[in-house]
């Protein structure tokens, strides 16, 4: 099997945290991993993104050849759409439909979603409205992670685990919230999926 | 085996731990920053009592770790690859000198220019100073180049440089840790007169360096690190040096070619099998991640031998990093037209963190200098030259660290007045003393900017050697004290501030003045940090 996954957001939004979670999904099922990463920025408000490749076989390239991207996992609508030239043509976009507004030119929700639309194969769901009725809208990033498992290659319960791994030392509160939020996510793609077949 | 996910950057720290490094001297720039952070966090070198800190620059650094090498203990020092320019003097000087415990001076090269003013190439400084190079490919080889690399240092008692680039440090991968050496005892080098390059003894040790090199070159033909995968489509070899030899077997099924490769990632180059493949194949493709050195030596000033593509033909192209698709093209494949970037998408750059203490600077520096045509604030290298972006739009070059202030110099010298420095507190410390030195001397009307935000912010919060003392060194440089001026960068203070200022700007001798508020980012980290302690604590 093999996995090319784009992380897209804006520095803050806690990307490298989901990406770690997948990561150690992965390492834990045995599989070869490669990870890219822009730092930084991260702290500046600007643009970052994660080429993140899982694989039962070695990887060479760190980077993740133009075109071949199997997933986008985005936590800002705008920034799923900067990495359209990276996807495959049967590729997903999996993305939060909330903007985060730190520039004077940001376009329109609403034009955004209809680009969204346009690409074939996406899910889009409000992260942050799942994640507050959650309990925190800090794990947003999580529901988004949750709605991208259906595409993984790994089975959910294995980013569970991987979820306990991470946030075991937060306390069982922090491992069960994260958990509801994987599932809630989980739950929207779920419903996408079958109203696309 | 349990593999353990590092960064390039990291296995080389973890590396360093395991092959008995006893020092690590660096200063902070991206991409190399990790490999220090990486040991300062490490449980395992505090007891190992791994010595670890930041340096006021670079050629502090790599003298540093001259220093502990001369002693007979293995040393480490890191920079990105214009911090390498700093540390030139101490570097070349390094390869006269030889190395008597393991010194491996750490370079990361940034193609593309991710975060830096250029794309040079540090494998032209290893090749000027003739000391052995080692590029990795993976987080592995980075992680054994380690131990390699020490071995060679001190079976050759020559200095090692290491050569990485931004796509490899910033990049995660499962690294396996090798046999684990203890550090070595102190003992000096069996030549009392080594370290001294007074002539007659530079010209001896020269003589050495340049006998040397057979010996260098016959490592690297035996190298594990260099590899000729022969294949039987004579028509073009392929020689891919560092990183791109993963972008060329990403183009394979089954990783497996038609055509030769040589892999390398020890210089000097490997002569023999180079000339194998020359010999062989009717053209060669070079893929270098970074300027086109082995390209250009292939090829010659004349051209005149076989077909050699690369940058220098147009096969790949002249500047930028190397990716999959690059190569793909460069080896006459078919590759689908990339789609573009829909165009609603706008661009998201890097700006000033809200309530950075910069912002109420540049601000109060615009007002107090409202009037005046634009070109009179010479700025320098860190978070702070983010205020060129709107809306501040407050700054008008930034060439290299410290040149804020001498280029604000030469411009009031030439009568182009007034001439504003706008300078962090790292940068200050790292090149900026001595051209607040030249203008002391010269009592150059130019008004000095110190923004301390009591951090080295840009590479991530790192302490900074300016801390605590920046009035107490303008003062002792000669700087009148009663020109020596604090502010608080604040909205409410923005009106004194900007008197301050102009009153400054007015004297016609050097001013410094220093805005002083702490990193808000770094003073979130502290608070959380206090936060945490106090948890456990409870």
């Amino acid at each position: 099997m093999k996995k090319d996954i784009i992380l897209a957001g804006v520095g803050g939004q806690g990307i490298l945290s989901i990406a770690a979670i997948i990561g150690t999904a992965a390492v834990k099922a045995g599989l070869y991993l490669k990870q890219a990463e822009v730092h930084g920025m991260s702290q500046r408000g600007g643009d970052v993104q994660s080429n993140l490749r899982i694989s039962s076989d070695p990887i060479a390239s760190d980077l993740i050849p133009v075109g071949k991207a199997d997933l986008i996992i985005s936590v800002e609508p705008m920034e799923a759409l900067r990495y359209v030239p990276m996807l495959s043509s049967e590729g997903w976009i999996i993305t939060n439909t909330t903007p985060f507004i730190n520039i004077p030119d940001y376009p329109s929700k609403e034009e955004i979603l209809e680009v969204i639309e346009e690409q074939h194969y996406h899910i889009k769901l409000d992260a942050e409205s799942i994640a507050k009725e959650i309990g925190s809208v800090k794990c947003a990033n999580v529901v988004i992670l949750g709605a991208a498992t259906p595409f993984l290659g790994l089975s959910f319960a294995q980013i569970e685990d991987a979820i306990r791994i991470m946030f075991g030392r937060k306390g069982e509160e922090m491992v069960n919230m994260n958990l509801a939020a994987l599932k809630a996510g989980s739950e929207q793609a779920k419903m996408q999926i079958k109203q696309i077949q | 085996m349990q593999k353990l996910m590092l960064l390039g950057d990291e296995a080389i720290a973890q590396g360093a731990i395991d092959a008995g490094m006893s020092g690590i001297y660096a200063y902070p720039g991206t991409p190399s920053t990790e490999i220090t952070e990486y040991i300062l966090q490490s449980k395992e070198a505090k007891e190992k009592k791994i010595r670890a800190g930041w340096s006021t620059n670079e050629k502090t650094a790599v003298e540093g770790a001259l220093g502990m090498s001369y002693v007979g203990k293995r040393a480490m020092t890191c920079m990105k690859h214009v911090g390498l320019n700093v540390a030139a003097d101490a570097f070349i000087n390094s390869s006269i000198t030889g190395a008597n415990g393991g010194l491996i001076i750490v370079s990361a090269d940034d193609p593309s220019m991710h975060s830096s003013q250029n794309e040079q190439d540090s494998r032209f400084y290893g090749d000027f100073a003739m000391i052995p190079i080692l590029e990795p490919s993976n987080q592995q080889e980075a992680y054994d180049m380690v131990h390699y690399g020490f071995n060679l240092s001190e079976k050759y008692r020559i200095p090692v440089m290491m050569r990485i680039t931004t796509r490899l440090a910033h990049s995660r991968a499962g690294v396996v840790r090798g046999e684990i050496r203890e550090q070595n005892e102190i003992k000096l080098s069996p030549n009392p007169k080594q370290f001294i390059l007074l002539p007659g003894n530079a010209r001896k040790q020269y003589k050495t360096l340049l006998l040397n090199q057979e010996a260098f070159r016959n490592e690297s033909e035996h190298s594990v690190f260099n590899q000729y995968i022969d294949g039987p489509d004579k028509m073009m070899g392929i020689i891919a040096c560092g990183l791109s030899f993963n972008y060329l077997m990403e183009n394979f099924p089954q990783r497996v070619s038609a055509n030769p490769i040589l892999k390398i990632g020890q210089y000097p180059v490997p002569i023999d099998q180079i000339r194998k493949m020359y010999d062989e194949c009717e053209s060669v493709l070079v893929l270098e991640e970074g300027y086109p050195l082995i390209e250009n030596h292939l090829r010659g000033l004349l051209n005149n031998g076989k077909q050699i593509k690369g940058r220098l033909d147009g096969t790949l192209p002249r500047n930028g990093e190397l990716s999959p698709n690059l190569v793909a093209k460069a080896l006459g494949m078919k590759v689908a037209e990339e789609k573009a970037i829909p165009s609603i998408v706008k661009n998201r750059p890097p700006a000033l963190c809200k309530g950075c203490p910069h912002i109420f600077s540049y601000n109060a520096i615009n007002e107090a200098i409202l009037g005046t045509e634009k070109g009179h604030v010479f700025a320098d290298i860190g978070c702070y030259t983010l205020g060129f972006m709107a809306p501040y739009n407050a700054i008008d070059t930034c060439v290299d660290m410290g040149a804020s202030i001498t280029m604000a110099k030469g411009a009031a010298d030439a009568g182009f007045l007034p001439a504003l420095a706008v300078i962090g507190d790292s940068t200050f410390t790292h090149s900026g003393m001595t051209g607040l030195l030249d203008a002391v001397s010269d009592n150059s009307p130019i008004t000095v900017f110190i923004l301390d935000n009591e951090t080295t912010g840009m590479t991530g919060g790192q302490t900074s050697a300016a801390h605590g003392k920046l009035e107490a060194i303008c003062r002792g440089l000669g700087v009148d004290p009663a020109h020596i001026r604090v502010l608080n960068p604040l909205p409410k203070t923005h009106e004194e501030n900007v008197r301050v200022i102009r009153e400054e700007i007015a004297y016609q001798g050097v001013s410094v003045i220093i805005p002083r508020r702490e990193c808000i980012q770094t003073a979130a980290r502290h608070l959380k940090s206090v936060k945490q302690s106090k948890e456990v604590t409870n």
